[in-house]
């Protein structure tokens, strides 16, 4: 695989973070663990996968991505602000009274946002309605979502798993963020949700399981789920909550959490020295 | 009088009929569709039609999906489950965002019959309306349902559209019937009281209208079929000459129609204001004409909210 692409695509991941970093912060509130778990599969699916089009957001023809665990949206939203949807300058007003960027995505006031999520297990839901009607009208635009391994206890993502499965939506793609973590603690105690993999080969998915901060391993998974036809994939990505900031890094407390100013700096320092130490022009 | 039809079968009717002009409606059901009556588009449009199983909060949202490509989804199952089960989806993924997606819902309220009180929705559209920008809709009979359909359709945005299992009696099929979202239908004028109502209730105004009548008293009449955006102005412009309001509907007294009106009145015209309807209870089993006269949910019933509410005139 590319080399220099790859580089490209971490360098985008960490730029991706630190901007998670900044609205977080700057909001005084917000969710950072699970921004920078999802950090590289953002970087993946808006700098490599997804065909869309900044000048055109509601491009009929594009790629749909809906963020389900819309808690993460800081994550989100410095993917769009990199990819040019609207100026990094709005990251800072996170959460602000009368700002844009809203504490869950909003489809009708943010560019870039093709689906409205926050209440758990719904964006995935939604995700299989825009699958759905590409096959009705025979369009080849593809769909992706996003879910949390602790939203996956949602009883509605395996009413979604059914139904994707039901109707051979072999052009969606649903990414688990596997971090093992959620607000009370690690998944596997909270409630159990493993295992994914025979779980969802039994529903009958193409089932692709990657380390999930593993640049090469989500391209090759994105593809892999492309030329899977007739039932829809699902990439598996084991991740760590908090990737790239050491003290936030498999915290279940920094789910909802912003640092303070302190701690803010420590995770700038880090993740800049991280982006410096991949070399080449920054 | 043309034969009874419940709203239901009007609007599976409706749904095939307009199915044709109209190439971006797909209906989703969930395992409900020989009772919802989405069955018969189904029959003539399999390849837009699209069974969820029983799995109502996955269909809405899939609903809201299908909806921002473009698609007008007609969502259907009881009220109950519509309203109820999935007010988070119907709130979060559809009025959140408000998407253009038809949540409409069949065997609400009493008139359910014998399902008994897991199936009688007497609280769906104080639920809906309280959703910002949700439009609610209560048919009174098949003509007016059919009309509430098409101009679903040719509204851009979420629209709660209520149905029931009874047969009801048509009476809009005169020819200056016109339907539109918000506009309430003065059915008949009065000078001492104004009976506001939906669904199957308008027909048991119009009847209680007749007893009244017996008895000197003038009633106006006014169809409401849309909860939201209530059409203040009718209703408080006939409350000017007549002084007191009856609302009846087939709902909780709570929160629905009667709430509505009480609270545009209070707000623009304080007269008197009776509610008539369920009384904050629970259905039963029974055969639903039965569950009717058990409930007092006929021309009776509203006759005697009528009196109370000449007692309150000043």
């Amino acid at each position: 695989m590319d080399k220099q692409k790859i580089l490209e695509l971490k360098k985008i991941a960490t730029d991706i973070r630190l901007g998670a970093v900044e609205a977080v912060y700057n909001a005084k509130s917000g969710h950072p663990g699970g921004a920078l778990s999802s950090a590289d599969i953002l970087a993946c699916l808006y700098f490599s996968e997804l065909n869309v089009d900044v000048n055109n957001p509601k491009w009929e023809g594009r790629d749909r991505f809906v963020l389900s665990k819309g808690h993460s949206c800081p994550g989100l939203y410095s993917a769009l602000a990199l990819k040019g949807f609207f100026p990094a300058e709005e990251l800072k007003s996170f959460r602000h009274t009368g700002a844009l960027l809203q504490g869950h995505p909003d489809m009708k006031a943010i560019k870039g946002v093709d689906m409205s999520a926050g209440s758990l297990g719904q964006g995935f839901s939604c995700a299989c309605g825009m699958a759905l009607a590409g096959k009705v009208d025979g369009k080849n635009y593809r769909t992706y979502t996003l879910i949390g391994d602790g939203e996956s206890q949602e009883g509605q993502v395996w009413e979604a798993i059914m139904f994707a499965a039901h109707y051979k939506l072999d052009n969606l793609c649903l990414i688990i963020d596997n971090n093992g973590l959620q607000i009370d603690g690690k998944v596997s105690d909270v409630m159990n949700t493993m295992p994914y993999e025979s779980k969802l080969l039994a529903f009958g998915w193409n089932v692709i399981t990657i380390d999930g901060h593993n640049i090469e391993e989500i391209l090759g998974a994105l593809e892999n789920a492309r030329a899977t036809k007739g039932k829809p994939s699902v990439i598996v990505a084991k991740t760590i909550k908090g990737k790239g900031v050491s003290f936030m890094e498999n915290q279940a407390s920094w789910h909802g959490k912003a640092p303070n100013e302190e701690q803010y700096n420590i995770a700038v320092s880090e993740l800049t020295a991280y982006k410096n130490s991949l070399g080449g022009n920054n | 009088m043309a034969d009874k039809i419940a709203t239901r079968e009007a609007y599976g009717n409706a749904l095939a009929e307009l199915g044709e002009r109209y190439e971006n409606i797909v209906v989703l059901d969930a395992d409900l569709a020989e009772a919802t009556k989405t069955c018969i588009f189904k029959k003539k449009f399999p390849e837009r039609f699209f069974d969820c199983g029983i799995a109502e909060n996955n269909m809405y949202s899939v609903a809201a999906g299908l909806s921002t490509c473009g698609k007008i989804p007609f969502a259907s199952t009881f009220a109950m489950f519509a309203a109820g089960r999935s007010f988070d989806q119907v709130r979060n993924s559809i009025g959140y965002p408000h998407l253009n997606v038809k949540i409409c819902a069949t065997h609400a309220g009493i008139s359910v019959g014998e399902d008994g009180a897991t199936h009688q929705c007497n609280e769906d559209i104080a639920l809906m309306r309280t959703i910002p920008g949700m439009v609610v809709i209560n048919p009174s009979d098949a003509v007016e349902a059919r009309c509430a359909v098409e101009a679903a359709i040719n509204y851009n945005g979420p629209v709660y559209i209520r149905f029931g299992r009874l047969a009801l009696p048509i009476f809009n099929d005169n020819d200056d019937y016109k339907f539109e979202i918000g506009k309430a239908i003065k059915l008949a004028e009065g000078k001492d009281v104004t009976i506001v109502a939906n669904g199957m209730m308008v027909y048991e105004a119009l009847e209680a209208r007749k007893m009244l009548l017996e008895n000197g008293i003038s009633a106006s009449v006014i169809n409401a079929h849309t909860v939201k955006p209530l059409d203040v102005k009718t209703i408080v412009d006939d409350a000017k000459i007549t002084g007191a309001v009856v609302v009846s509907e087939e709902h909780n007294i709570i929160g629905g129609l009667g709430s509505a009106v009480a609270e545009a009145i209070g707000e623009n015209y304080p007269v008197p204001v009776v509610k008539h309807g369920v009384n904050d209870v629970f259905g039963k089993s029974g055969p639903a004409k039965e569950l009717i006269e058990y409930y007092g949910l006929n021309a009776k019933g509203i006759c005697e909210k009528v009196k109370i509410a000449l007692s309150l005139k000043r």
